[in-house]
């Protein structure tokens, strides 16, 4: 990849429901992944309930978004990770995640990688800019 | 350092955009320059010209119309305003509405991005 490229994170901390935080930043994040910009997802904090599989907001009277994360790997979204301690905290595991594309070869389905917190920090060290929704 | 900076909140209840003006007069006194300001979620009601506050408060909107004077950009997000009745009719002057296409030039060219809100 170029060095001209810029390296730009979404950090995803709140909830998903009960702000519109979650919905509108991942509007950002599937206009951004049009443009020349290497980008990464990282789930952290509250945030990781966001990718919890089977999400129902019929009673709350919104138009859920859950569904609209299986099309990152399709608009080129594939650096998508999950902070491992709040995946933890919040009695998530693996199989609690929804999957975020399918695999162009296998068609085997792909999920958000489960990353340890120095790891997270240690990509945030190379971005250009972050930004948290 | 050439910044950008990104305002989520509205106007009055929340302290982001008071925040932000305040940390993007003291960037500028500084010698530091402006790429451009993002109004997006509720960042978006900041621009409208129909808010008339007690004489002895400050008017947030024409505080970001006369920052906007000096030839910094400051966009709003056209799907944010669209969905919370802003439009070019309501908007201040020297603010546009455009779209994520600009936050994300701003978020390539600026050396830092800066964001206020929740």
């Amino acid at each position: 990849m170029s060095e001209d490229i810029k390296k730009i994170m979404f950090t995803v901390r709140n909830a998903p429901h009960g702000t519109i935080y979650v919905y509108e930043g991942l509007e950002v994040k599937l206009i951004m992944a049009a443009y020349d910009a290497d980008i990464s997802v990282v789930f952290m904090d509250d945030g990781v309930y966001a990718l919890k599989q089977g999400q129902n907001t019929d009673e709350l009277g919104i138009k859920g978004f859950e569904k609209t994360y299986g099309v990152f790997v399709d608009y080129e979204i594939e650096n998508v990770y999950v902070d491992r301690k709040s995946m933890e905290d919040r009695g998530m595991t693996v199989d609690d995640l929804l999957v975020i594309g399918e695999d162009e070869d296998t068609e085997e389905p792909i999920k958000p990688k489960v990353i340890d917190s120095s790891e997270i920090a240690a990509m945030m060290a190379e971005q250009h800019n972050i930004m948290s929704f | 350092m050439k910044l950008a900076v990104c305002i989520y909140e509205g106007p009055y209840n929340h302290e982001a955009s008071d925040s932000a003006y305040h940390f993007i007069k003291a960037a500028i006194d500084k010698g530091h320059e402006i790429r451009g300001i993002f109004f997006y979620h509720d960042g978006v009601y900041n621009v409208t010209k129909l808010m008339e506050p007690p004489q002895d408060d400050r008017h947030i909107s024409n505080r970001w119309s006369e920052l906007g004077a000096t030839g910094i950009d400051i966009v709003v997000c056209i799907a944010a305003a669209k969905r919370r009745g802003i439009v070019d009719d309501v908007l201040v002057d020297n603010v546009r509405i455009s779209g994520l296409g600009q936050l994300t030039m701003m978020a390539i060219e600026a050396d830092r991005m800066v964001t206020f809100g929740d």
